[in-house]
């Protein structure tokens, strides 16, 4: 290597050397300036008014309002769930009950059918069936007719 | 004359007046919301309390109120992760305003913008690392701790906090160069 590559070389190394330099200590710089608004801002909030009380209660009221809510809608849920599927149970009992009644008015009426259709028929068939003599006695009056 | 009993409550109040500031400082930097920040603190000396008749001095007072402060805050999202209904409200502070409060020093205005719009950058990139990758960096670059000492109060090894913090800083890095 020639005497200028070599010394270029080194220059070279020697400005990124200076440049990363440079840059760590920007970023100490800036990591530092970040501590102390960091304790700043700590010593600020440290010494204000302290409000943990108030803010604890707070959460303490806005976790039991929030459990307070989940168990009534739980309740809320399960009873409703309750009340619909007696509800539900009733409905088909009374419907149950009108199907039942209706089958054992259709009964009666059909049985009340069947009576009166019997009646009919027998009191048919008493009119058509003849006295027991009766096509003889036609008969004989034929002849003597002739 | 004073019992054991009172010298150790003595002592314990003089660790809660000098380390109560820092681990508040921690605990609001990690969660950004001065309440929580509050309580955490004051839940991390409740607990401290409860349990300093058996801490023997392994480590310094410090790295143990840090740890205990360091797992009620993972206790914390935790329990939030799994919460059974998420509030979509929460009391963290914007990053801007986080960012705001910068001493002036003896800088030009136009230096003080700068700044704090660089301190900005940081908080954006601190709250996208994730949660050992915050503790580790605000450990290191708000607390000033020694690696060992954030090892101690991580729990993890030294060599696992270096890395964590490599990459907290690539991320700040990176954060910071994509807004020059």
């Amino acid at each position: 290597m020639s005497f200028k590559a070599e010394y270029g070389d080194k220059t070279e190394r020697g400005h990124e050397q200076a440049e990363l330099e440079v840059q760590e200590a920007a970023l100490k710089q800036v990591l530092g300036d970040f501590r102390m608004s960091v304790h700043a801002w700590s010593d600020s909030a440290y010494s204000r008014p302290r409000q943990v009380l108030k803010a604890a209660r707070h959460r303490v009221w806005q976790r039991t309002a929030g459990w307070a809510l989940v168990c009534v809608l739980m309740v809320g849920g399960v009873s409703g769930g309750l009340f619909e599927r007696q509800h539900k149970q009733q409905l088909a009992r009374i419907e149950a009950a009108r199907q039942a009644e209706q089958l054992r008015l259709a009964a009666e009426q059909r049985a009340r059918e069947e009576e009166e259709l019997l009646a009919k028929v027998d009191s048919d068939v008493s009119r058509e069936v003849p006295a027991a003599m009766e096509p003889l006695a036609t008969l004989m009056d034929e002849d003597e007719a002739r | 004359m004073a019992t054991a009993k009172d010298i150790a409550a003595q002592e314990f109040s003089s660790i809660v007046q000098s380390h109560r500031p820092q681990i508040f400082r921690f605990l609001l930097a990690s969660t950004r919301d001065y309440d929580l920040a509050e309580t955490l603190t004051q839940e991390c000396f409740l607990k401290a309390h409860r349990n300093w008749s058996g801490f023997r001095g392994d480590s310094s007072a410090m790295t143990w109120l840090m740890r205990i402060a360091i797992n009620l805050q993972k206790d914390h999202w935790r329990n939030r992760r799994m919460q059974f209904w998420r509030l979509t409200q929460t009391n963290s502070v914007e990053l801007d305003e986080a960012g705001e409060w910068l001493p002036s020093g003896e800088r030009s205005a136009e230096q003080k913008l700068l700044a704090r719009e660089q301190v900005a950058h940081v908080w954006q990139a601190v709250k996208g690392l994730s949660e050992r990758q915050r503790t580790v960096f605000l450990l290191r670059y708000v607390e000033e701790q020694e690696l060992s000492e954030i090892a101690r109060a991580t729990g993890l090894s030294e060599g696992t906090v270096k890395a964590h913090l490599s990459r907290a800083l690539a991320k700040v890095r990176t954060e910071l160069r994509g807004n020059q």
